[in-house]
């Protein structure tokens, strides 16, 4: 096996050798001298080097996978319940968008929301302005954001702190509840007291607002979401949401009916029986059909390029592209995901292990 | 996903090195046919006719070189690439040769390991907008958003002429031609930038080619021609004497409907080139009526551009021969 190895390398850097093709990783270094149409929010220009826009790459991937695992969690959980649902007409809907989503390649699916982005909003000179401030058009949805100024920092300070006050809140509910039986809307309470703290240091510091507006070609000033990312993000969220559905329903089929109608029998009504019995113990079935739902999210977001989002794929094509090192290209390529994969999974293990049943692990 | 499976199976040839083990052209012979990296479908350049056979003055060289090695102009076999799979596939050996509007530059020729035989078409880089825009110069275009596809000089003169010109623009990379196109055509774009040729081309096919034009500036030069792996010579001659054979042929007035007439000429260079005196065939490594028979087959320079951008609205321009105010200019075959 070692000497199979040995005989792949030694024979490829002399074939490579021979046709003069460059190796090695001193490229990273070099200028990469090409744009990239959004970065995530770091600085890059082509005078850059390509390590840097191979760094701008990954970002993008993080950007997208980070939101989209998100997304895709919310409605996946919705639909996968609504299944379940007694009203007919709302699990029907969510069977039908299961068996139809997962069936449509997610390539094809990709190509649908990019071209209605992009064919049926109007160009930057008669945007769509569903609100005052927001603008939709073929190049993206433009709004105003914040302008930044350092003093805004103390608003997440706050944020955190309602968020330590909340918590508190929460675990003292929680035993006044134990001990006398009655019950505190804690979290309510807790989400307005941090919501409040931070809105009134917003408007203490400074808060300038930032709106996009026209000037030339497109709109400046704001922030965009590009129609690339947008259907990206829609092709992926929607597509995966449908498997991460049919996870969530088997994981909830799987709890046995006798700890529904336990729940019942106790007099919880339907909704708290389904959030404080059967989901903590479905969350066990659920959790590791989950984990590889989030890498193929992940690793499926490669598909950017077929868009032309600028993601690590993307970049690393064009990289290979410019220089020829297509070996150190893919190499990065594959030692990324590789990563990717292996936190993803490193992090639902140690998840699976705390929602496991406790018994199980001695 | 698909795609890196594939590179990663090219590159693995690589490492076994049997495609080097033996020259490319026994390799060529062996197989029976030649391998041709073409364009996905670029009209005028390669794009498969409504029979499904390819066409162009790109499959015209690969045409070419089947006709001198094999004396039959169909023995080739395509394999249409994008611009980012194009250097991989010749790389790799999934392809003998690229003749792909792929532009000659330091960078390719040297550290990517990849020798060109010459150049079958001298382009420069110009940028398309809708003519609604009413933009008249590139140097309009600041703030602009450009739609460019991946792994080619045009992303790079792009950058390079935008920041000389102290402009930014927004750049949208879309790896296929189609898409790319589309991302255009429906205004996600501004603006698109290619090869000349490339704009003229794809303009040409759409229902209303008046409602877009060509700016003015042509920002770089482009001599797009075919290209071999480094360190082949026997096969790298093979392939640049089969495009300057189709160029001698036009300056010598040697045609696919003359050419027959040519063993009466009294012209020794004429009896040099059709094979009946010398033996050009033999020094090159395959059949001495080579020349012959690329042009009995396929035709000279000027008829493959006769043929194949004409009809498009091309004119020959700097591409016209050197003896009639061009730069097309073959080096002597004697
Ligand atoms: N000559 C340039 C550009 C060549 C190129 O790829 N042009 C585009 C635009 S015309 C093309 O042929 N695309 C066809 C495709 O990718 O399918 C280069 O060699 O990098």
């Amino acid at each position: 096996m070692v000497f199979v190895g040995w005989y792949f390398v030694s024979n490829t850097l002399r074939n490579l050798d021979e046709r003069k093709i460059a190796t090695g990783f001193a490229f990273l270094a070099r200028e990469a001298g090409f744009e990239i149409g959004e970065t995530s929010g770091f600085a890059y220009g082509a005078a850059d080097t390509y390590l840097r826009a191979l760094g701008i790459g990954l970002a993008n991937t993080f950007r997208i996978a980070a939101v989209g695992v998100v997304l895709a969690t919310i409605l996946g959980t919705l639909l996968g319940l609504a299944r379940l649902s007694r009203n007919w007409l709302i699990a029907r809907f969510a069977a039908v968008y299961v068996e139809v989503m997962r069936n449509i390649p997610l390539l094809v699916q990709l190509f649908f929301w990019y071209t209605i982005i992009s064919e049926s909003l109007p160009g930057p000179k008669d945007a769509l302005t569903p609100v005052p401030g927001l603008f939709l058009t073929n190049r993206g949805i433009a709004f105003p954001v914040l302008h930044y100024d350092p003093a805004q920092w103390w608003v997440l300070a706050a944020l955190l702190a309602g968020a330590v006050i909340a918590w508190r809140l929460v675990r003292w509910a929680k035993r006044r509840q134990a001990a006398t039986g009655e019950q505190f809307p804690a979290l309510s309470v807790g989400l307005g007291i941090t919501l409040g703290l931070s809105l009134l240091v917003l408007l203490a510091v400074p808060h300038e607002i930032d709106r996009p507006a026209l000037s030339g070609f497109n709109f400046t000033g704001g922030a965009a979401l590009t129609p690339e990312f947008a259907a990206l993000l829609f092709g992926l969220v929607i597509y995966t949401a449908a498997f991460i559905a049919e996870i969530v329903r088997a994981g909830v089929l799987a709890v046995d009916r006798g700890q529904f109608e336990a729940a019942n029998a106790l007099g919880l009504p339907r909704r708290r029986a389904m959030r404080l019995v059967i989901l903590p113990q479905a969350l066990r079935v659920i959790v590791p059909p989950m984990t590889s739902q989030y890498l193929n999210l992940t690793k499926n977001s490669s598909l950017a390029v077929a868009i032309g989002y600028p993601d690590l794929v993307s970049i690393a094509n064009t990289t290979l592209n410019q220089t020829g090192q297509a070996i150190e290209g893919i190499l990065i390529i594959m030692l990324v995901y590789l990563t990717i994969s292996l936190s993803i999974s490193a992090f639902m293990n140690w998840y699976n292990r705390r929602v496991a049943l406790k018994g199980a692990r001695a | 996903m698909k795609r890196i499976v594939r590179l990663t199976l090219g590159i693995a040839l690589l490492g076994a090195g049997a495609v080097h083990a033996q020259g490319t052209l026994d390799a060529v012979q062996k197989k029976g046919f030649v391998q041709c990296g073409t364009n996905v479908g670029l009209a005028g350049f390669a794009q498969p006719d409504s029979r499904g056979a390819w066409k162009g003055l790109d499959v015209d060289v690969c045409r070419a070189i089947a006709a001198a090695v094999f004396g039959d102009a169909t023995k080739v076999r395509y394999t249409p690439t994008t611009a980012v799979q194009r250097f991989p596939a010749l790389q790799s050996g999934e392809v003998d040769v690229l003749s792909r509007n792929t532009t000659w530059t330091i960078t390719r020729d040297t550290s990517l390991g990849f020798n060109f035989v010459g150049v079958n078409y001298y382009d420069g880089q110009g940028f398309m907008v809708p003519k609604k825009l009413n933009v008249k110069s590139a140097k309009q275009l600041n703030g602009a958003t450009i739609c460019v596809q991946p792994g080619t000089t045009t992303e790079l003169n792009l950058s390079d002429y935008f920041r000389a010109n102290r402009m930014t623009f927004k750049p949208v990379v879309i790896e296929k031609l189609e898409e790319t196109l589309n991302a255009y055509y429906s205004g996600r774009c501004d603006v698109f930038t290619t090869d000349v040729s490339g704009l003229v081309s794809t303009r040409g096919s759409r229902p209303n080619p008046a409602d877009h034009v060509i700016l003015p500036e042509v920002i770089s030069k482009e001599p797009l021609g075919p290209v071999v792996r480094h360190g082949d010579d026997r096969w790298f001659d093979i392939v640049k004497w089969s495009l300057y054979a189709m160029i001698e042929a036009e300056e010598m007035g040697l045609t696919s409907k003359n050419i027959d007439q040519a063993s009466a000429s009294k012209d020794p260079a004429v009896q040099r080139f059709i094979g009946a005196t010398g033996d050009f065939g033999k020094m090159l490594g395959v059949d001495n009526k080579w020349a012959f028979n690329i042009i009995k087959q396929v035709g000279n320079y000027g008829e493959s551009f006769e043929a194949n951008l004409k009809p498009l609205g091309f004119e020959r321009g700097i591409n016209e021969l050197w003896t009639k105010g061009g730069i097309m200019y073959a080096p002597p075959l004697r």
